[in-house]
């Protein structure tokens, strides 16, 4: 059997400091998840408004968001903000901030898809049936509402803890970056550590994304 | 500025040349793994149904790492490019097979049986009722992963292909020229993806027929 470089995890504190920066960069997704949620809800409701100001408005930032690599906002927002704003932003609040940029627009237009799914029949026949407004959001469109959404802004946490690895790129510790560190002070006694940890970390991302995307597709199942 | 437009521009050329022959792969690949799941291929179903869960569920620069890094170690050795174009395909390979799967699943049974009552064979079914509404139906869903994918591009860098983010990091950590780099870089990506976007944009209004009539 190769040396798969595995036997690194287990000196010292190393699987230890591995969880410590997953954790990093968990901590910096459910923020950001957080804040996209709520934003998210919000946006999605004021994109469905007829205001052409409106309209135009949150057009361009979904268009800024889905052609731009979240890589390019999270280098404009950390060089960028230090060097116009003269702001020391530090890198774990940059990339909350990117990632909550990101993830409202994502999180809106799932949210703006949701709402306008439900066919104008579905008030009419509501309100033909004697339901007041309320009875018919509150029995009618919100339940179908939510069941469109939660499997596919369950899928946007996963996307999200994802793209937390880009990261390491602008200087987070977090896994990527602890792996590198480990495979460093390794390099003499154990060379094939670059193996074995990257392996490990590849397994971690996914123990942490694979049951969430499971609880989705079975939503999505059960809902349909 | 103008002095780093030809490092922009070359950065350029090889995020497209990896994207796009990345993206064609996908393609392949997602078509062979739908295909095989499609008509529930014993064992390959469960070995497509590990790799798509597997892809999907890691991101791209954790497994270009282990590529690029990991894999030289156990003797096999990747070339930065090939592991750039291997890594997109087989990240993108899971993502529309996900697509192409869906769309052959949303037209119902009924009617394949009934184009099959009606007197038609197999190859007419899938030529004239199956295929024009998966396709169209899928349209919206695969232009989103190019999109996706192109975007992804971007952690080339990180196994050190110079491609524009590397470029612009290179300015940025050498000469200090981050305003310059910055627009740059949003310059190259827009000229990058917003064709892609609007053109994906026009495709997926004109095949819009699926379910029209319903």
């Amino acid at each position: 059997m190769p040396d798969l470089g595995l036997e690194v995890l287990f000196k010292g504190i190393n699987m230890q400091r591995l969880l410590e920066g997953l954790w990093v960069s968990m901590r910096i997704s459910l923020i950001s998840v957080a804040i996209s949620m709520v934003l998210g809800l919000l946006l999605g409701a004021l994109m469905t408004r007829k205001n052409p100001v409106i309209k135009v408005l949150t057009r361009i930032y979904l268009e800024i968001v889905r052609v731009m690599p979240q890589m390019v906002l999270l280098f404009i927002a950390f060089f960028g903000a230090t060097r116009v704003l003269g702001i020391d932003i530090d890198a774990e609040a940059a990339s909350i901030f990117v990632f909550s940029f990101w993830g409202t627009a994502e999180m809106g237009d799932l949210v703006r898809s949701a709402l306008i799914s439900i066919p104008k029949h579905q008030y009419e026949s509501g309100a033909a049936l004697g339901l007041t407004e309320r009875q018919v959001y509150y029995h009618i469109v919100i339940p179908q509402t939510v069941r469109r959404l939660i499997p596919n802004s369950i899928n946007l946490i996963t996307r999200m803890i994802k793209t937390t690895s880009l990261v390491m790129m602008i200087g987070v510790v977090e896994v990527l970056k602890v792996g590198q560190q480990i495979i460093e002070a390794n390099r003499s006694s154990s060379p094939n550590a670059a193996f074995g940890i990257y392996l490990t970390v590849f397994v971690l991302y996914f123990i942490a994304c694979w049951p969430i995307s499971m609880l989705a597709k079975f939503l999505e199942r059960k809902w349909n | 500025m103008q002095e780093y437009l030809p490092l922009f521009t070359k950065a350029m050329w090889l995020t497209l040349r990896i994207g796009w022959m990345g993206i064609l792969l996908s393609i392949v690949i997602g078509l062979v793994t739908a295909l095989i799941r499609h008509f529930n291929v014993p064992v390959l179903k469960q070995i497509t149904g590990i790799y798509i869960e597997l892809f999907r569920n890691t991101p791209l620069l954790v497994q270009l790492f282990f590529m690029y890094y990991g894999l030289p170690r156990l003797g096999v050795s990747i070339s930065a490019e090939a592991c750039g174009v291997l890594g997109l395909a087989l990240l993108g390979g899971a993502y529309m097979a996900e697509v192409f799967r869906s769309g052959l699943e949303s037209i119902e049974p009924i009617q394949s049986e009934s184009a099959l009552s009606l007197g038609m064979n197999h190859a007419q079914v899938m030529r004239h009722i199956i295929l024009p509404q998966a396709v169209s139906t899928s349209v919206p869903a695969f232009i989103a992963n190019i999109i996706f994918l192109l975007k992804e591009t971007s952690v080339f860098s990180a196994i050190s292909l110079m491609d524009l983010m590397f470029t612009a990091k290179d300015l940025i950590g050498l000469y200090y020229k981050t305003i310059e780099s910055l627009t740059l870089l949003v310059i190259f990506y827009l000229i990058i993806l917003l064709p892609v976007s609007i053109i994906g944009s026009i495709i997926e209004r004109r095949m819009r027929y699926a379910g029209f009539g319903a």
